[in-house]
């Protein structure tokens, strides 16, 4: 199997830089270090296999098969399963292989863990780490972003990080969270994108948002493998002379509302892009935001880029139409600019 | 034979579930109610029997035909008719509507949702932390035969198997999924053989036998508790009322009605215990009055409770 997907292994460098995947094993590694309260459960994630992508791998052989649980094909059930151990104090860590197959889950994250607490006072401490995300030609059923469902549901927190720091960092602050978080991970950049990851204890609260540049003329708002996307195209329209500023939502829910209202007001002009189909997606929240509580300082339309209203294709020059990308972000941009 | 004390608190529970039950079914159709509800009459065997059998530190996700569960574990009458009544004072502060909801980890009960078969995973993690600490305890839930058809009871089932865990699940066979019969859910309503082949432990009992129901309770516990793996038990009984408290179950035959009423385990465990000398209708008598008594406080405290202030809307949504 081609874990890579088609996509250049990120050059190595020396020193305390991370591909995205190995920040995302770092972290679950030091919290089941820190807590033995923290275990790990998913379909083939024990062993000597380490999971689908191998972020688990090494993880059963340093804490013993108890805490590395290996699980039938059940994601109901085991989420379900999760959700009592939650209750119990234990903080587990889910692998649903693809976030594609969470589907299956649905009635144990949004019927009973996000209403455990409102109803009976019991946190559900759980995290489910969903590998989602397409652009490396995978089909319909590997490289969906389903992380509007989750948004919509109150009592679930949902993070998408876009850099190693933050996947680890994120991590961290998902686990020791008291709440259920979904963390989605966004399978393209696994392996193509390696940077500084602090090394140790890094905990990136929930809730915040990062601007990744700073800009004066159009601001993108955006998470996940989309940030750098729009960092590209940032890069590409500054030639013409205009200056972008790119916003890291990093937490979906609790959305970072301060922050969104800030980079809109200082530019006026907002994209919000994500590799989640348009409709309905996260991005309509954050425009509905910015034009209910910044519409003031609006100098345009707020625009929205985000996948097509079909299922993912699998063909390359189907699936190119379906995704924004840096191309499409910068054209975007560029009308904006002009407006 | 089961000490004649414990036997006599068999029937002082059962009272107060039944005399719970006719009392509240009494308000919903008088129009004191709020929203729907669902009466467990029939149950009380089972919900008295696997609740007394429970150990201190054992947990419990009962369902809406388990009211002697929750009152066996503490719950008190006044706190479950303020959840239906949807008071403040409620189990789920007024979140949650008539037995849904009603759980207090204190008490060691999780409560259910109306997607009732979520409790058996849920109960199969409490399980399976259990396992992880080494800890002797054991985690019990129920799940009508209209939930066996689902497929987290197979997913359960399948993982309780696989890990030996100490779960131990009661199926309530009452006969009907809300209006739909045994004969039109599953082509063979066996459940031990379904169960067996998931490496569980299997019994059959008499649901309307709270000893019965009770022993077998005591017994997969025990087993639980010791690392013997997982039990499932099928009590089987009958749905006396309807679903809900708006069904009048005109479905059901009048005969099949007769016939289990015939076998009510409130009043057979009345004759058990007199029978067989443990108790004088006196002192059952005695029970019957504490039984109105103690309800009659309940419904007044509960009406008189205050309703959730708006104020509190998004309290608790997040831990």
């Amino acid at each position: 199997m081609n874990d890579n997907f088609g996509f250049t292994d990120a050059p190595a460098s020396a020193g305390r830089e991370l591909t995205y995947l190995e920040a995302i094993a770092e972290g679950i590694r030091l919290e089941m270090e820190r807590d033995e309260n923290v275990l790990v459960m998913g379909e083939d994630v024990g062993g000597d296999f380490g999971g689908a992508f191998k972020v688990t791998r090494g993880l059963a052989a340093r804490f013993g098969d108890h805490r590395v649980l290996n699980t039938p094909i059940a994601e109901l059930g085991f989420t379900g399963m999760a959700n009592g151990m939650a209750m119990m104090g234990l903080r587990p860590i889910i692998e649903m292989q693809f976030a594609d197959f969470i589907s299956t889950a649905f009635d144990s994250i949004v019927q009973f863990a996000s209403t455990a607490h409102y109803r009976m006072g019991a946190s559900v401490p759980w995290v489910i780490r969903a590998p989602s995300d397409g652009g490396i030609r995978s089909g319909p059923f590997h490289s969906q972003n389903p992380e509007a469902w989750f948004v919509h549901t109150p009592g679930l927190k949902v993070v998408a990080p876009a850099t190693p720091a933050d996947a680890k960092g994120l991590l961290a602050g998902a686990v020791r969270d008291d709440n259920p978080v979904i963390f989605f991970e966004a399978k393209p950049l696994y392996r193509s994108v390696r940077s500084h990851v602090p090394e140790g204890e890094h905990v990136v609260p929930l809730g915040k948002a990062e601007v990744r540049r700073h800009g004066t003329d159009v601001t993108v708002i955006t998470y996940g493998s989309m940030v750098h996307q729009a960092l590209a195209a940032a890069d590409a329209v500054e030639p013409d002379g205009i200056s972008t500023m790119v916003l890291d939502l990093r937490s979906l829910k609790p959305l970072d509302t301060e922050a969104i209202l800030t980079a809109a007001t200082a530019t006026g002009k907002v994209i919000v892009a994500h590799a989640a189909n348009r409709m309905a997606g996260v991005g309509a929240e954050v425009a509905a935001l910015v034009a209910d509580e910044a519409f003031d300082a609006l100098d345009g339309p707020v625009r929205r880029l985000g996948g097509a209203d079909t299922p993912v294709p699998f063909s390359p020059p189907l699936e190119d139409a379906y995704r924004p990308n840096a191309e499409k972000i910068a054209t975007s941009i560029r009308d904006l600019a002009a407006w | 034979m089961v000490d004649p004390r414990v036997q006599i608190e068999m029937y002082a529970w059962m009272k107060l579930a039944r005399t719970f039950d006719e009392q509240m079914v009494a308000m919903w159709k008088q129009g004191r109610g709020l929203g729907g509800t669902f009466s467990g009459r029939g149950h009380e065997a089972i919900g008295v029997g696997a609740g007394m059998a429970l150990g201190p530190d054992d947990i419990v996700a009962p369902m809406h035909r388990d009211l002697g569960t929750y009152l066996v574990r503490g719950m008190s009458p006044e706190r479950i008719f303020g959840n239906m009544l949807g008071r403040a004072t409620g189990a789920s502060r007024g979140r949650d509507a008539n037995l849904h909801g009603v759980g207090d980890l204190g008490l060691g009960i999780i409560g259910f949702i109306s997607h009732l078969p979520q409790s058996l995973p849920t109960t199969l993690g409490v399980a399976m932390s259990f396992r992880y600490r080494g800890e002797p305890r054991a985690a019990m839930t129920f799940v009508g035969d209209g939930g066996t058809t689902s497929g987290a009871f197979h997913e359960t089932l399948n993982m309780a198997g696989l890990w030996q865990a100490p779960f131990v699940l009661v199926i309530e066979n009452n006969q009907y999924a809300y209006s739909t019969p045994l004969d039109q859910q599953m082509h063979s309503p066996n459940f031990s053989e379904r169960a067996g082949v998931y490496g569980i432990t299997t019994a059959t009992v008499d649901g309307n036998s709270v000893v019965d129901v009770h022993a077998a309770c005591t017994e997969a516990l025990e087993r639980a508790r010791a690392g013997g793996g997982p039990t499932v038990i099928e009590a089987t009984t009958m749905r006396m009322l309807g679903h809900a408290i708006h069904d009048g179950a005109e479905y059901v035959p009048a005969g099949l009605l007769e016939e289990w009423e015939r076998r009510d385990p409130v009043a057979g465990h009345r004759r058990h215990l007199t029978e067989a000398g443990i108790a004088s209708e006196a002192t059952l008598d005695r029970l019957d009055v504490a039984a109105r008594e103690r309800i009659a406080t309940a419904v007044a405290e509960a009406e008189r409770a205050p309703l959730p202030d708006p104020d509190t809307l998004t309290d608790g949504v997040y831990a």
